[in-house]
């Protein structure tokens, strides 16, 4: 065991992740030589994972409030009112880094992570999504890590027993090394029963709640921190081993506790285990914490002071209780087979204290620990816009490109990811993946609420702004698209070393486009993680806002889906012709260009567009309805076709060049699909509402039809899209 | 009917059976713990899916020795119906109670997806209100489900008219034995099945196509 009163040298500082600075910040702060200890809470508190020192700048810049949101960030995750007093908690967090390490391991631990942030608000989880990115289809442990990352996002949630019901998984070489896993949780909770991590009232128990305490896990928040160089394996230790088991009693545990009244503050052990959590339920209760680490259940022998605070071991819980209750909480948590141990109290002296065999191997200040954590203006440089598309070929078989497209690794079906997860648990789930977005009805109520997964990485590359608009935007078209009111969003944003001023420029960049978007949309910032350092020997991955967006149907009989109905339906393009080609699938997949800016988010057309269709959707004369995005005009048309299994027969204007109309990647688009005799109407409607609508072809038998350029049978359709990914998968 | 629902730890689809119990049997149900030693007043006992005791050691293992188990036992060799879902049935046949083995799925992969079953038994208390030769599309949300059975024993249950259903039209999704889908024991009192009618009854599922199974407890 390494003695708490070792003298710190500038390797073991350095060791710690922590700058040279930041050291010097440490010795001012208190006076003195840090211990052991006191170094790694420290390295844990301010490592970029906790701290968010390099992103709470830009951070403070996004929107974060509307007439819905209950509780904006700062809190475990975000919460949004949905009437009848009930509330969703929600948020999206990354675990990239032990993913990429131990991809079962790390995906599970990420899940319940966020699982825990959930619930830890006194919220019973009600769905999971989930936003996967891995390597191009040739690298050579691309499968090692989608089967692992898969079988750990399912394993968890299965057993936790969380519906998985949306999410997104893409691929791109620049994810080698650096595989992502961001997982979002999305709970639901009595509006006025939500419980927060601000400790109250000094003298009062602290109490440790859940599994006990290994050495798993000890630095992974630091380790997320920083950049990978090839030994990444071996810090195969720092990742955690998830037991959803134990947290599915936890969860059951802890709301059995929450109705007695006993829980005054709670925090879950997420990263940096008892450090973090302590200290944040001190700092922003303005309390100190003393604990007394020989009360803390051990799962190994002789763990010392400096192991006990870091580690990450899973299912774990921080409380303050009512002193008058702490008996009925402790039969709780014995009934549901859990450990129970008061470890400390709160004080009034803002100290952290921290015993280990009858001697305090730290005492500091907590404020400084928390809430003052150090905060910095990197440098960054706006980033050079992408030069204007030039030399557009079209394909030389129209036929060919298309199921290239439909076909194609990121736009292909994922039903080989989605069925290892349980969809169904609870038996609320009105749309399972492969929607526009996921439906989940609130249990007991014809209310249901909208969730999806977006973000286009590769438009994010190639011009920030505009790329961090069109993720939120697309997530609300989503959640339109099938009819909801778009509440607010949780942002999970994945970029490299923000130490370097053009990873920085992207980041800012993206921000601003994010902000701006929600702005416009009224879709604001309620939760959300950032992921940096996502480098593997100095390549960073492509800059990836994922956005969770969550949203409202008032009435489940107003539900939108997205298959094909009926023969003879007209269908109706919202939003007009597309002429956008830069930065398509149409270019990346059937021509390998990743080229050209990407489509411009027009916010305000993106607002009327969206409104008309959600107002159509609710007078019920729509009968599908599919937003255009990724794969153009022709993949909306697909989906539609292969989820309703008939086809279309589509007539494309004489003046426009096919292969653009049909691939184009203009936003704020939608096709829709109604009874013949009410399209007349419905395009006179979009007239008066200045949104320009156009009857594009109907739906007819089993083949799509392009009139005068080609027909493709849906039986080749689907093989394009279904086969895909288990044929890859399949390959040895 | 007096319905008991078992609940052990880690099981997680008690929410799903209670309500289709209630809305669709019309059953009153009570929770009971698995630490209890007896059963209350009761007709009928469903161990409903999920993963007792994290799916460790065995699915169903640990808690086919939880104390309650006996009295389960007791009720069912009295003639009180037994019915198991998903990790109910694993549990089912960890205690004995039925016959088998259901082993890791047959691609090893986690299964959640939509199946055809036909009723090959529709004298049973769950199928009373189908007819043998009726399918039904029913979800099934599994990791080990692959069911297995020495040979003899396995003539035995065909013989008999043990296999309640069978996975049809070639949607076995885990490699089971026959494409079996749902045993029941000697007596027709116990049952197990793995897919999960519970979740196929509204509107919402996009089918009700199960609603008959629980219509034949109300029976």
């Amino acid at each position: 065991m390494i003695p708490n009163d070792i003298k710190i040298t500038d390797e073991l500082v350095a060791e710690h992740g922590l700058k040279p600075e930041e050291y010097e910040r440490i010795l001012e702060l208190i006076g003195r030589e840090p211990t052991f200890t006191e170094l790694g809470i420290f390295s844990a508190m301010w490592n970029e994972h906790c701290s968010y020192k390099s992103s709470k700048l830009w951070l403070k810049t996004l929107p974060t409030e509307s007439e819905c949101v209950l509780i904006g960030p700062g809190e475990n995750a975000g919460a949004v009112d949905i009437g009848d007093n009930q509330a969703i908690i929600f948020k999206m967090e990354s675990h990239n880094h032990p993913s990429f390490i131990e991809p079962y391991q790390g995906a599970a631990t990420g899940v319940g992570g966020i699982l825990r942030d959930v619930f830890t608000m006194g919220a019973r989880p009600i769905a999971s999504l989930n936003a996967l990115f891995f390597g191009a289809p040739d690298y050579d442990k691309n499968k090692h890590l989608i089967s692992g990352v898969v079988a750990g996002v399912g394993g968890y949630g299965n057993c936790f027993g969380v519906p998985t019901v949306g999410g997104s998984v893409n691929f791109h070489k620049r994810y080698e090394g650096n595989n992502l896993t961001n997982a979002m949780a999305i709970g639901l909770a009595d509006a006025d029963k939500i419980f927060l991590s601000p400790a109250k009232g000094v003298g009062r128990p602290v109490v440790y709640l859940g599994a006990k305490t290994g050495r798993d896990g000890i630095h992974g928040a630091s380790m997320a921190s920083a950049e990978f160089a090839d030994d990444a394996d071996e810090k195969r230790p720092t990742v955690q081993v998830g037991d959803p088991f134990t947290e599915k009693c936890l969860l059951e545990a802890c709301l059995e506790l929450m109705e007695t009244g006993a829980v005054i503050a709670i925090q879950d052990m997420g990263a940096a285990g008892l450090t973090c959590s302590a200290v944040e339920m001190g700092a922003s209760g303005g309390l100190g914490v003393k604990l007394d680490l020989n009360k803390v259940p051990c799962r190994e022998e002789r763990m010392s002071a400096y192991e006990m605070m870091l580690s990450e071991s899973q299912e774990r819980m921080l409380m303050v209780l009512d002193p008058a209750k702490e008996k009925i909480a402790e039969a709780i948590f014995i009934k549901w087979g859990l450990d129970f141990a008061v470890v400390g109290e709160t004080t009034d002296d803002l100290r952290f204290s921290i015993w280990h065999d009858n001697e305090e191997v730290a005492n500091l200040p907590i404020k400084e620990l928390g809430d003052e954590a150090p905060e910095y203006d990197r440098p960054w440089i706006e980033p050079t816009p992408q030069a204007p598309l030039s030399d557009l070929k079209a394909p030389d078989d129209l036929t060919q490109a298309v199921l290239q497209v439909v076909g194609s690794p990121d736009n292909c079906s994922k039903r080989w990811v989605w069925e290892q997860y349980d969809q169904l648990i609870q038996s609320n789930t009105a749309q399972i993946p492969g929607g526009d977005a996921a439906v989940v009805r609130i249990n007991g109520t014809n209310k249901a609420i909208a969730t999806c997964a977006d973000v286009t990485p590769r438009y994010v590359e190639a011009d920030p702004f505009e790329g961090g608009k069109q993720a939120v935007a697309e997530c609300w078209r989503n959640l339109t698209a099938v009819g909801a009111d778009p509440l607010a969003i949780t942002d999970n944003l994945n970029f490299g070393n923000p130490e370097r001023p053009e990873i920085m420029g992207t980041f800012v960049m993206a921000i601003k486009g994010i902000g701006e978007a929600c702005r416009a949309l009224n879709f604001p910032v309620v939760s959300g993680n950032v992921s940096l350092y996502n480098e593997t020997n100095g390549k960073a991955i492509l800059p990836t806002p994922t956005i969770g967006g969550v949203g409202l149907l008032p009435n489940l009989d107003d539900m939108a889906t997205l298959a094909f109905k009926n023969e003879g339906d007209t269908i109706i393009l919202i939003g007009g012709h597309g002429t956008h080609m830069g930065q398509s699938a149409f270019l990346r997949d059937t021509q390998g260009r990743e080229d050209g800016p990407p489509p411009v988010v027009d916010l305000e057309k993106e607002k009327n567009n969206g409104n008309f269709v959600r107002n159509l959707i609710r007078s019920g004369d729509t009968t599908a309805v599919h937003d255009i995005s990724d794969g153009g005009l022709v993949l909306a048309l697909s989906d539609m076709a292969l989820a309703g299994n008939i086809g279309a027969k589509i007539t494309i204007p004489d003046d426009q060049e096919a292969f653009v109309t049909l691939f184009a990647e203009d936003q704020a688009r939608y096709v829709l699909t109604c009874s013949p005799d009410k399209a007349t109407q419905i395009i006179r409607d979009a007239e008066t509402a200045n949104v320009p609508a156009t009857k594009i072809g109907t739906v007819i038998s089993s083949a799509l039809i392009i009139e005068g350029h080609t027909t493709i049978s849906l039986n080749m359709l689907k093989s394009a899209h279904e086969d895909w990914l288990p044929d890859y998968m399949a390959e040895v | 009917m007096k319905t008991a629902i078992i609940q052990f730890p880690g099981l997680n689809r008690e929410s799903d059976m209670i309500m289709a119990l209630e809305n669709v049997s019309g059953a009153k149900t009570q929770t009971v713990w698995h630490t209890e030693t007896s059963l209350p007043d009761t007709d009928l006992v469903v161990i409903p899916g999920g993963f007792s005791y994290g799916d460790y050691l065995r699915c169903g293992a640990i808690a086919a020795r939880s104390p309650i188990m006996k009295a389960i036992v007791e009720h069912a060799n009295k003639g009180g119906k037994v019915l198991g879902v998903c990790n109910g049935f694993q549990i089912l046949v960890e205690t004995g109670m039925l016959r088998g083995a259901l082993m890791r799925n047959a691609n090893l992969k986690f299964v959640c997806k939509q199946v055809q079953l036909s009723v090959e038994n529709d004298s049973t208390f769950f199928t009373s209100k189908m007819n043998k030769g009726d399918e039904v599309t029913c979800p099934v949300a599994h990791h080990d489900g692959n069911y297995f059975v020495d040979d003899e024993t396995l003539k035995r249950l065909e013989g008999d008219g043990q296999i309640v259903f069978r996975y049809a039209n070639g949607t076995n999704p885990n490699g089971s034995l026959n494409d079996i889908a749902g045993i029941c024991n000697a007596k027709g009192n116990v049952i197990g099945m793995m897919p999960h009618p519970e979740n196929m009854i509204e509107a919402l599922h996009g089918k009700t196509d199960c609603r008959p199974l629980f219509e034949s407890i109300a029976a």
